[in-house]
């Protein structure tokens, strides 16, 4: 275990409304973390903030390295972390450039984004539609191309949105698969938010429930 | 009735003989009208997407200006040129006036608000799943401008195709601050205008039949551009 996040008091409101009222928790074990509670909760709007996407409006969001020396927030931190959006964002263009875009931005060399991309792509079992537009896949293909765009960034923590959202049984089970894979693989922390379950009981090793705008568990 | 099938034999005739003044007209044309597209292109694409990206200080006023600017008539960019420009003007010392180079500012004047207010409309309209998406997968702020213009492109190329037919047609400003001179300033448009008021038709009818089979084009450019844009993704 590489990266810890603790959050406390978090409070975040959307005009005027209270979403998030004192939220804390400390995310310091390896492992699978489930996020579950009622639609409009504030599941989503937890992840953003623990991912460092959006600010709370208080609170402390605090990343820290194995020798609890607190790291601060800047590109370098944000680059250890991901967040996988229930609607992924595929960007309108091939599924290898789409899942190279981390690797790209990060100044990575050609050859190394190739191998690293087909391998990703391999993993999620999209390899024969490398060469096709991320907007015609089907919905359990995004999901898969969103977590092989994720995860080969190699993230120390991996925020998901609802992975299994919209997504038929084979496909729940090839993601659950993926997710249970990358946990022993990287020896990383996945938070993942669902409404699903019956999956999270499956891959999940600690169970968060987040209602009136505080974590329970 | 006769003399309207002379007038078409006539410029037939100037066009399948590639007459000489033809084209220089078509030319110079081309010249100003690219050259205005350009520069318009250079500097409104980025505005635009600066405009459609960034939060700031009276952002609506601009987006504003520039829609209103979009339909600027161009007589009346002529004439505030002209104003501008003539002998007796503030800016008269520079002898641009009845030159290619004032019709080029004319054009631009004209092109530069329907790049910018096009490409900030098409940046706005990029989801804003993908500019987050572009955050979290470790983009920074420079990063994920580029990358929203890249995924608004079908819209950009839109806008400037758009633009470039706007100013193809024009012929109030240029006609102002150009002054049709021939052989110097004369462009497709104005030499219709001015043939036309001759009476004499044969030239001014084949630079029409060139003018709508260039609007015909950029047209097919724009619809076929706008439909590769359109593929929606199958999940919503
Ligand atoms: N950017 C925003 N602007 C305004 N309101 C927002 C915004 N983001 C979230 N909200 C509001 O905050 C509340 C919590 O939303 P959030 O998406 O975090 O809930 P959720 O638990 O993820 O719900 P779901 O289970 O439906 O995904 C909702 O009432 C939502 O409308
Ligand atoms: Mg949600």
């Amino acid at each position: 275990m590489a990266l810890k996040l603790t959050i406390s008091d978090i409070y975040k409101s959307y005009n005027g409304k209270e979403v998030l009222k004192g939220s804390s928790f400390s995310f310091d074990k390896s492992g699978i973390y489930v996020l579950m509670g009622p639609n409009g909760s504030g599941k989503s709007t937890l992840l953003r903030i623990c991912a460092l996407l959006e600010p709370p409006d208080s609170g402390k969001v605090k990343y820290l390295e194995d020798n609890n020396r607190i790291l601060e927030d800047n590109l370098n931190l944000r680059r250890r972390l991901t967040l996988l959006l229930p609607n992924i964002g595929a960007f309108n263009t091939t599924v290898f450039k789409n899942i190279a875009y981390g690797l790209k931005i990060r100044g990575i060399k050609k050859d190394k984004i190739e191998e690293k991309v087909e391998q990703a792509l391999d993993f999620v079992g999209l390899l024969h539609k490398k060469n096709q537009n991320a907007l015609t896949l089907s919905s359990g293909e995004i999901k898969r191309m969103g977590i092989a765009r994720a995860i080969v960034i190699e993230p120390e923590i991996l925020f998901l949105d609802e992975p299994t959202t919209s997504v038929d049984h084979e496909n729940i089970k090839i993601i659950e698969n993926i997710m249970i894979q990358l946990k022993q693989r990287l020896n990383s922390t996945i938070i993942m938010a669902t409404h699903d379950s019956i999956s999270a009981r499956r891959v999940g090793d600690f169970f968060l429930f987040l209602e009136d705008g505080r974590i329970k568990f | 009735m006769n003399f309207l099938v002379e007038a078409f034999k006539q410029a037939f005739y100037l066009i399948f003989h590639l007459d000489r003044e033809l084209l220089q007209i078509i030319g110079l044309s081309l010249e100003v009208s690219g050259g205005a597209l350009l520069i318009a292109a250079i500097l409104g694409i980025p505005f635009g997407a600066f405009v459609g990206l960034k939060k700031f200080h009276g952002r609506g006023f601009i987006i504003t200006l520039l829609n209103s600017f979009m339909g600027l008539p161009p007589v009346v960019v002529g004439l505030f040129l002209y104003l501008l420009f003539s002998r007796s003007g503030p800016l008269g010392f520079l002898g641009l006036l009845y030159t290619p180079t004032i019709m080029i500012i004319a054009q631009f004047i004209l092109a530069f608000p329907i790049v910018a207010a096009l490409t900030h409309s098409a940046c706005v309209k990029v989801e804003p799943d993908v500019k987050l998406a572009a955050r979290a997968l470790g983009a920074t702020s420079s990063q994920v401008t580029r990358t929203v213009i890249r995924e608004a492109r079908y819209g950009i190329i839109a806008a400037t195709v758009a633009a470039l037919g706007r100013v193809m047609a024009e012929v109030g400003g240029i006609i102002i601050v150009g002054g049709n001179i021939a052989g110097y300033t004369r462009v497709m448009t104005t030499t219709i205008a001015l043939e036309t008021d001759k009476g004499e038709f044969e030239l001014a009818l084949a630079l029409g039949l060139i003018l709508l089979l260039i609007s015909f084009l950029i047209n097919i450019a724009l619809f076929s551009i706008q439909k590769k844009g359109a593929q929606k993704p199958q999940w919503l």
